[in-house]
């Protein structure tokens, strides 16, 4: 299928917002208490995707792996535009680093068979910039980092604008391709009113299994099971059932996943105190300032 | 990946733009020779290029490299991804590095992860610090010793992990421009260089390069004995004048916190911080700034810092030796009186920038 797009999102601690209850008494930050939002620039990315299938047709099937609750991305992909929401989800995946990440989507991806997959250039926790480009290397799909416009997409070669920081690259590639975008490429659609009133109702397998469990908690494995499977197809008649996928649906080997399959591992990790130094305050008056910059010549820091 | 190889070399990619080393290659041979000696083994550098590679060599061996492994062919002209990719995974599988070193630039953070993916190696990104040390993994009893550990600040910047890799060589890592101090370069020192022949057997390039601007950045942060920056607090871009003037006065650089960058005040030239310039200046006058972490990154190892704003529970506090709590509209004019008044400023320089007309557009 011509222009099938792939956008692959996270669901990330709000990282950008350190402050008052996010914070522990003894002055580090509570990861737990930080509220979970769509990866900014995987924002970028959908609006990338929805924006090629405005103006070349297409798809647009959004992917995410985390847990159940991460269906909350795939709900606000739905919501912007997206046209199918899949989640990845997987005890077995636990502890997974940036390659055993990618190799795992890479893995989805391919029983996707897109013509173009989008990431974000980094997520706001790891901020590593590392999944795409392994993504891209796993597949075998031409990696066009820093997107900061499509310009043409005429058969099956991409245009693209790439922004390096310090200046800019034309290029053009033949699909295949993977594409990151940044943050300066696009501003997001916003969630449309519609959509929302339809797939706020959408909710993935795992979802369903936790309400039912809420909700009849007497009854035996069977009778949650028949229940499942009936909720589940009414969804899906509905179009509301969000997809699901764990590591066996995916053809995933195990020895790439999860802990066993990251190359990296945490030595140790440290809280940083956000307070405390040698610090000395000076009045914002004539006087006080003037005593500051006295100081400051005094011990040649300025003069 | 390569098997755990004690002998194995420490290496630097030498990130270079149409024949000019970057600056970050250089900063890494710097830290690349302390952890060489820890280990007890050479250091070395990847260069890549389309032929004519000699002042690169001979710099490289200038800033501490014992050796350069050297790569000549036309299809590395340009950089790419595919063909760097493969160039590089062939010098690491040909001569087995214990570490490997690149920039964390846009070139750095493209090539890496491919690398890392294609030898199925680990690689983290952005450290802040490298060191040579011992691990344990919990719950095991087998002790790797002299892995390279790996220092990055996560989760905003509210965490720093220390992150091994002990197993899947080798053990790479990227690092940004200005976090490593440059090394004094000894002129009489060289590099062996070790030339690695590549064929690419008609490897078609995949990405075609049509147009490739780059513009000089407008302002040298890193080479600036004093910064003064202004933050979203400066409240509007004509604000941004008493930055100027300070900066002026000081003899110094005008830099920028993300915010005042996004709200179109000055040119991201400017931006100071995480996703900016790491800064080390001997003063850094921080206006109207909060501090969010990602910021204090990039300045934190000021010699001094002062910090104006009208919050006295700003974040900046936190990291300043100096702090002025009241409005930068009334302080700042203030502070040029005093320093007017106060001294005569020896060797006041022009600041490299120009004053900003910008448009507000962050992508300059």
């Amino acid at each position: 299928m011509a222009n099938h797009c792939v956008v692959c999102v996270k669901q990330v601690p709000d990282t950008k917002r350190l402050s008052g209850q996010a914070m522990k008494d003894d002055g580090t930050v509570n990861r737990a208490a930080l509220p979970a939002i769509f990866n900014p620039e995987d924002l970028n990315a959908l609006e990338t995707a929805l924006a090629i299938r405005d103006r070349w047709g297409g798809t647009v099937t959004v992917i995410t792996m985390g847990l159940p609750k991460a269906a909350d991305v795939l709900r606000e992909s739905l919501f912007r535009g997206a046209d199918r929401g899949i989640l990845i989800t997987d005890r077995r995946a636990a502890g997974s680093d940036t390659l055993a990440t990618s190799y795992i989507l890479s893995c989805a991806v391919r029983r996707l068979a897109p013509d173009l997959v989008l990431c974000g250039r980094q997520a706001i926790d790891g901020d590593t910039a590392q999944v795409g480009p392994q993504i891209a290397e796993k597949l075998g799909y031409t990696l066009v980092t820093y997107l900061d416009e499509l310009l043409d997409l005429r058969g099956t070669t991409v245009r693209a604008r790439r922004n390096l920081g310090n200046g800019f690259e034309i290029v053009e590639a033949e699909l295949p391709v993977l594409l990151t975008v940044v943050d300066t490429a696009n501003t997001p659609r916003p969630p449309a009113a519609r959509r929302v009133m339809k797939f706020k109702k959408a909710r993935c397998r795992s979802e369903v299994e936790q309400a039912i469990a809420r909700e009849l908690p007497a009854g035996t494995e069977d009778e949650k099971a028949t229940e499942v499977a009936r909720r589940s197809l009414a969804l899906a008649e509905r179009g509301l059932l969000i997809g699901q996928w764990n590591l066996d649906e995916i053809g995933a080997d195990l020895t790439w996943c999860g802990l066993k399959g990251s190359p990296t591992k945490v030595h140790r990790v440290q809280s940083i105190v956000l307070a405390g130094g040698a610090y000395r305050e000076f009045e914002a008056s004539e006087d006080g300032v003037a005593r500051l910059v006295r100081e400051l010549i005094e011990d040649h820091t300025i003069g | 990946m390569i098997a755990v190889n004690r002998k194995g070399e420490v290496w630097v990619f030498a990130e270079h733009e149409g024949g000019t080393l970057s600056e970050v290659p250089l900063e890494l041979l710097g830290k690349g020779r302390e952890l060489a000696d820890s280990l007890g083994v050479p250091l070395a550098a990847m260069l890549l290029t389309a032929g004519e590679g000699e002042a690169m060599v001979r710099r490289l061996g200038q800033y501490g490299a014992d050796k350069v492994y050297l790569v000549e062919h036309d299809l590395l002209r340009q950089y790419q991804t595919a063909t760097y990719a493969r160039v590089v995974c062939e010098l690491v599988q040909a001569h087995a590095p214990q570490v490997v070193l690149y920039g964390a630039t846009a070139m750095g953070r493209d090539l890496a992860p491919t690398v890392a993916s294609a030898l199925r190696c680990g690689l983290t990104a952005d450290c802040t610090d490298l060191q040579i040390g011992d691990h344990t993994p919990p719950g095991g009893k087998e002790l790797h010793r002299n892995l390279l550990l790996q220092i990055r600040p996560a989760f905003g910047g509210s965490i720093i992990a220390t992150i091994v890799n002990y197993d899947r060589w080798p053990q790479m890592a990227t690092v940004r421009e200005g976090v490593m101090v440059m090394p004094e370069p000894d002129g009489r020192a060289r590099a062996t260089v070790v030339r690695h022949p590549v064929s690419f057997n008609g490897f078609v390039a995949p990405l075609r390069i049509l147009e490739s601007q780059r513009r000089e950045k407008k302002v040298n942060l890193k080479a600036a004995r004093v910064i003064v920056a202004g933050g979203a607090g400066v409240g509007t871009r004509e604000g941004f004048r008493l930055i100027w003037e300070l900066a002026n006065c000081l003899g110094g650089a005008v830099g920028a916190s993300r915010a005042a960058i996004d709200l179109g005040f000055v040119d991201k030239d400017h931006q100071v911080g995480q996703t900016g310039t790491t800064v080390r200046p001997a003063l850094y006058v921080a206006c109207g700034i909060s501090g969010a972490v990602q910021h204090r990154a990039g300045m934190e190892e000021s010699a001094k810092i002062l910090a104006i704003n009208i919050d006295r529970s700003a974040p900046i506090f936190s990291v300043a030796h100096y702090g002025i709590v009241g409005d930068l509209r009334v302080v700042i004019p203030r502070l040029i009186r005093a320093i007017r008044s106060g001294a005569r400023i020896e060797g006041l320089a022009e600041p490299l920038g120009e004053r900003s007309a910008a448009s507000g557009d962050a992508r300059g």
